[in-house]
Formats: structure tokens, sequence, C-alpha cells
């Protein structure tokens, strides 16, 4: 792959309200490059998208309430697992799914407004699929760390301010 | 009391950046690119290894020179990443920090009245350590025209008889400067010429942007007048455990560990743990700073320069050092200025020899956000004050 495009997604990688001028300053390219490679890889879905990571409960927003669900499938001949798996994605209260090694096939994550309307969703559309096995549901209690940022995370500087 | 305190010390100035600390230590909402340290926090794995330690109860002394695996690891760091053979029983001596060892190493050589030549602007300590062992100082200014890079003429046009000692510091603080293979192959032709002994100052040498750091020592002939210096602080952003390490022909090991064993006895003993950790599986984490650093240098080279600031491309360390000279004023009135008007705080060059006067040290040991925010304080103020200047040549 273009050397420019590796140095892009690593700068964007963390931080995508990085500004097109900054980017451009960083990497010693044009803007007009940053935009053009950027729209690229939109394009070929290279980039998939930018999400906000958010404290809801911080924001006073406590009330989701967030489940891994293990599912085990028997899989489909020529398909494996992929048409139940592309199927679970298309629930709006699915926030990912993936495929597994070990004692079950899916890890799916759902989040909802009450446990009871996630025990819903698990026991009237998930378990009920033709294909799953069985489920087994988490709760999540705590959030404590989530695509790589710790939350609360005490990021002051112990640095003096001037050293040699 | 000061009739107790002895004079040389006495005369010893206060290192210029200590003087602008205290300025700036006081103020809120300053953004420093004044700081000569990684910003990132020791990676965890090696914080693990120091904390399993005292677990451990590790809290013991070590032998004088270090822990054995820790000087086999650095051993072994050292050939694999310069290519270079030290002996870990008698050629490696750990030290607190890289400044431990500049200083035992000028003591143990340094006879009253020698000479320890020293191309500036430079590192704040050498001076004073060199001045504190008896030494006498000879500064070499290096200039921006040649990337600041020590030349072989002017090396040897500051050679005398009493010459003994050459300090070099490539990955350079606070200048960003590195030397080629061959730019150093031409130092140590005069250094072999003049029989001097080369303290190599190499704890940036992980912070090397195009191409590979070449250790001094490596160089035909080298090691046998070299005292490679190196540690943890920058490479893995372990400052402040204070480890660092010498490694030097097993005469002069011997000689260094002498002082080191009378003085401090041993470093800590928990950050020899963790930087035996650090060598052992650290190595991934200093790419992905190196990758971050880079970016911000490109960041802050071309942000100084479009802000009125002419910079030349630092391939090492993580300081810009761009000229002021454009704005008439001093390092120090310019300093003073921007922290009081903009509350950036950056470090005067002439901080570092006198040849640093008319530049400002800029470290990039800081997030994108900061950087980007402390670049447009700098352009405006350096626009506000080119006006004002313009002004006071139009009544002129």
């Amino acid at each position: 792959m273009d050397d420019r495009k590796i140095k892009l997604l690593q700068a964007l990688e963390h931080n995508h309200r990085i500004s097109v001028g900054t980017l451009a300053t960083m990497l010693n390219l044009t803007e007009k490059e940053v935009n053009d490679l950027i729209k690229e890889m939109e394009d070929v879905k290279i980039i998939q998208g930018y999400v906000t990571l958010i404290d809801w409960e911080k924001a006073g927003q406590n009330n989701n309430v967030t489940a891994l669900i293990d599912v085990k499938i028997t899989p489909q001949r020529d398909v494996g697992f992929d048409v139940i798996a592309e199927r679970i994605c298309r629930f709006p209260e699915v926030t990912s799914v993936y495929l597994m090694s070990g004692g079950y096939d899916l890890s799916v994550m759902v989040e909802g407004t009450s446990l009871k309307q996630v025990a819903f969703f698990v026991s009237e559309k998930l378990a009920t699929m033709e294909n799953v096995q069985s489920t087994a549901t988490h709760f999540v209690l705590k959030k404590y760390k989530q695509n790589g940022i710790v939350f609360n995370d005490d990021k002051k500087d112990h640095r003096l301010v001037i050293s040699p | 009391m000061t009739r107790f305190v002895n004079k040389k010390i006495a005369q010893l100035p206060y290192s210029g950046i200590r003087k602008f600390f205290d300025l700036a230590g006081g103020m809120k909402g300053v953004i420093s690119l004044g700081v000569g340290e990684p910003d990132f926090i020791t990676p965890w794995h090696i914080c693990e290894a120091g904390i399993y330690s005292l677990e451990k109860g590790y809290t013991n002394y070590t032998s004088n020179c270090g822990l054995e695996e820790l000087r086999r690891e650095i051993s072994r760091y050292l050939l694999r990443r310069y290519g270079l053979h030290y002996d870990y029983v008698n050629e490696i001596v750990v030290t607190v920090g890289a400044s431990e060892a500049i200083d035992i190493a000028l003591r143990c050589v340094l006879e009253p009245g020698d000479e320890v030549i020293i191309p500036e602007p430079c590192f704040v300590s050498y001076k004073p350590c060199a001045a504190m062992a008896g030494g006498v100082v000879k500064t070499i200014a290096t200039r921006e025209s040649d990337s600041f890079k020590l030349r072989p003429e002017d090396l040897e046009k500051a050679i005398t008889p009493r010459s003994k000692v050459l300090l070099l510091c490539y990955p350079n603080n606070p200048t960003g400067a590195v030397m080629t293979e061959k730019e150093l192959q031409s130092i140590a032709e005069v250094a072999a010429k003049y029989d001097l002994l080369v303290i190599a100052d190499e704890i940036y040498s992980e912070l090397t942007y195009e191409g590979e750091h070449v250790s001094f020592a490596s160089l035909p002939g080298m090691k046998e007048r070299t005292v490679l210096i190196n540690g943890f602080s920058k490479s893995f952003a372990m400052t402040g455990w204070r480890i660092g390490y010498a490694a030097a022909p097993a005469e002069i090991a011997a000689a260094m560990l002498k002082i080191h064993q009378y003085t401090v006895m041993c470093a800590p003993i928990m950050g020899q743990m963790a930087a035996i950790e650090a060598l052992k599986n650290g190595e991934g984490e200093i790419k992905k700073m190196v990758l971050l650093y880079n970016q911000r240098r490109s960041l802050i080279v071309n942000g100084l320069n479009r802000a009125g600031l002419p910079c030349f491309e630092p391939k090492g360390a993580f300081y810009a050092f761009p000229s002021i000279k454009a704005t008439g004023m001093s390092s120090q009135e310019f300093c003073e200025k921007l922290l009081k008007e903009e509350k950036v705080a950056v470090v005067p060059g002439d901080a570092f020899g006198e040849c640093g006067e008319g530049y400002i040290r800029c470290s990039y040991a800081a997030s994108t956000e900061q950087i980007v925010e402390a670049l447009s304080r700098i352009e405006k103020f350096v626009e506000r004050h080119a006006k004002r200047q313009r002004a006071v040549y139009a009544v002129r």
C-alpha cells in the first residue's frame, strides 16, 4: 500500500478530528492530497467510519444497558457462520459481532435502554433464530476501558514546565 | 555562610534553564515546549517489571557496576543495534542516569588543566561537569549553515597540547542535529591524530528519524578511545527511573567504577529491573513513540517556518531549534515575552552556549493539540512584534 496512506491512517487512528491542514503539515503532504487520499480510502472502505467514544454515564444519561452474549450456532453448508452473523448485524441494538474461537461461536454486543429490553431482544429475536443453538447473556456492570481509551484516566502531565 | 562554599562551586553559574523554570513555574495555563523529556509515560510492561521487582522483595543494593543480567542485556543491545562488542563483565557500568556517567567519565580521566573540547550548543551539564572535574573547557561554535554539525577543521583548530577529551552529543540536545557515518569518520581521524578520548553521549540514539544512528565507538579504531554513554530516559521514556550506562575500554570502565562505587554505590535496583524488561521487550514501544515524534517533528518544523521563525530540519532527538534573529530580540527577551504574552514556554538558545543566542529550543515532546495551539500563539506573537519592529524602523 501507498506509504502516504499508511502514514495518514496512523495519524487518524486515534484522532479523526485532526484538521486537514494539520495532517498535511504533519505528513509533508498538500491539503488536496490529504483530502483525496482520505476520500479514496473511505470509498474502498479501508476507513470504515468515524465514531465518538462517549461516557454516557458522565453525561447523565446512564440508563443504557450493555450485554455481551455468547451465541452458539449450527453453521450452514457453504456459507458457514457468515449468513447468520450478517443477519444478527442488521439489528440496530447490536453494536458489535465477532466470530470467536473456543467454547462458543459468535460474541454479540447489545445495547438497550433497560435490562428488560435487552432480555427481550435475546429471548425473542436472537435465541429464536434458526441455527442459533444457545445463548448466554452477560450484562456489563461498569466500563473501564473501550477502544484503547481508559475512562476517567488522569492524564495529568507530571513533568516540570522547563527541564534541560 | 558563603565563606564555607568552595570558590569554584560558588563561581559556577546556575543553569540558564533553571532561571527560566522559576519564571514559568508559577504561571497557569502555560503550554510548555520547554521540556527535555518524553511526554509519554513509561510503557506499562516496563513499569510492571519495576512493580514486580518490589513485590518480590528486590529492595537491596546491586553489584556496583549493575545487575549482571542488565549488563548482559545492554551488551546484547549494543551489538544488535549498533554492531558494538562490549564485554558485560568489565566494560559496562550502570549509572544513575546518563548524567552520572558523564560526570564520572570526566572525573576519572581529567588531570587539572586538561582541556575538554565541547561543541556548542550543547546540553547544560557538560561545561560545569568538566569544570568541576578540574578540566578547562574549550567550546566550538557549530553553525546553523552546517546543520549544527561539528566540522573537523574547527575541531583541529581548537586542539592544543593540553587537549584530552572531546565531548560529542549526536543526536544533539538542543539542536536536533545528527551526524552521518562519513561526517563522524572525519572527526574520528582528528581524534586519532591528536590522541583524544571521545566521550560520546548518545542518549538520543533511538530518536533518529532519517537513516540509522551510527555510534561513534563503532567507527574503525574508535572503541579504544571512546566512552559511550547511553541510557533509558529518552528512548524508553524512563527519565524518572534514573538508569543510564557507560560502555568503555576496561581500564577506563574500572576507573569510572571506582568513583561510582564510592559516591552512589549502585543505581537503584527497581530501575535496573525495569531496564532489563525494557531491553528484552521494549523495542516495539520505541517504534510507536518514534512514529509519533516524527509526525510532530514535521508539524513543528513546518509550523515554525510558517510563523516566520526559520528552522533547519532536525533529524534526531525531539527538539526544533529555530532562529529568532528576524524578530530583533535576544533569546532571553523573546522567551520571556512569549511566556508573558502568549503563555508558551520555550527555552532560550543561549542557555546551551553563547552560539545558541538568536535561537530558541522548542521541544515537540508534547501532544499534537498542544503543538498546534502553541504554534498558533507563536505565529501571533511573531507577527505582532514584527509589526512593532517595522513601526520602530519607520519612525527612525
